[in-house]
């Protein structure tokens, strides 16, 4: 009883801190410090790719040139562009790389699309692969097996082997 | 029916070792370029060795020429420079130098040092121009043809040979 208690209590501290770390930003400023802008750069940030270090969003990395694309993303959020016209300005230079989501067009089909023809094209032999065990019928029952498994048949029953 | 079960997956199989073969030998580093085959940014950058004057990318109409980014930070263009200085004596292709993201007088004490094979340097003090160029590593070389065309782009240090068979060949036939 005593040891359920504990557990419990454990397991509510346990929420209590999770719930009460996640409000604070990483940054440790408070959630009224960062505005709407820096809130929109953050989201659009995380959603381009640093060159530098590839596997790093332009968010996380510390790169230097990190720091001047993030102020060159900064500068244009201030100019009015939209996250369409900012995301064209830096695929324009660096190309669909930077972006972590890529674009649906005729190259990326496969990378869209082929996880999903894969998932139907396996289901589909699943399907038919499925059925023909329940109809109990195999497409190698031809008349030449027939034929074997009457001449098996014979053998087994003691006959001599005409074939042989 | 029946030799299409096995060729079916053995298909698949050949097509996978494919893919990956070409796509496991490839350098993740070299992203390809958006800018082969369209106009080379523009710019007017003050000059190196002369910060009164500037060159603009309209002074370079009708001529080939090699756009190389380089720094005094940078340790792979030490590297790639003695083969610029090779180059530059060949006297096949003017070289222009952008002094990226460098104190103009690391810049000019790095060139005194190395040599400079540079028909006239210009300096990117931000890194402004290097990101129009999608400059991310250094150094990078890029060829813009009579057109002001970027036909060429070389990610990292030049090397014998890509200047041998890509580099070379594309600037002679671009200036007939």
């Amino acid at each position: 009883m005593i040891v359920r208690a504990a557990i419990a209590a454990l397991l509510l501290a346990c929420a209590g801190a999770t719930s009460a770390a996640d409000p604070v930003p990483p940054s440790g400023e408070n959630a009224a410090g960062m505005n709407a802008l820096d809130m929109r750069l953050k989201r659009l940030e995380t959603e381009l790719r640093c060159l530098v270090c590839q596997n790093q969003t332009l968010a996380d990395s510390n790169a230097d040139l990190a720091d001047d694309l993030r102020r060159e993303v900064r500068a244009l959020a201030l100019a009015g562009k939209s996250d369409d016209d900012i995301k064209a300005y830096l695929v324009a230079r660096y190309g669909d790389f930077v972006l972590y989501k890529p674009p649906v067009k005729p190259i990326t089909w496969m990378l869209w699309f082929g996880p999903f023809a894969l998932l139907a094209g396996g289901g589909a032999i699943g399907w038919v692969v499925l059925r023909r065990r329940a109809l109990g019928t195999t497409p190698t029952a031809t008349n030449a097996d027939t034929a074997g498994e009457m001449r098996a048949r014979k053998l087994l029953n003691g006959e001599d082997d005409v074939a042989a | 029916m029946k030799s299409f079960r096995w060729s079916l997956p053995l298909a698949i199989f050949v097509i996978l070792v494919a893919f990956l073969w070409v796509g496991l030998s490839r350098d993740p580093r070299e992203v390809p370029s958006p800018l082969i085959g369209k106009p080379a940014p523009a710019f007017e950058l003050a000059k190196l060795h002369a910060p009164s004057e500037t060159l603009a990318t309209a002074d370079l109409k009708g001529t080939v020429w090699l756009l190389n980014v380089w720094a005094s930070w940078c340790v792979s263009c030490r590297v790639e420079h003695p083969l610029l200085v090779e180059l530059a004596k060949a006297n096949i292709v003017p070289v222009y130098g952008l002094d990226y993201k460098d104190k103009p007088d690391d810049g000019r004490a790095w060139l005194a040092q190395h040599g400079d094979p540079y028909t006239a340097s210009i300096v990117d003090r931000d890194g402004r121009v290097g990101i129009d160029y999608g400059v991310y590593g250094v150094p990078e070389t890029f060829l813009i043809d009579k057109a002001g065309v970027v036909r060429y782009k070389q990610i990292g240090p030049l090397t014998p040979e890509a200047l041998k068979q890509k580099i070379l060949p594309l600037v002679r036939e671009l200036q007939k």
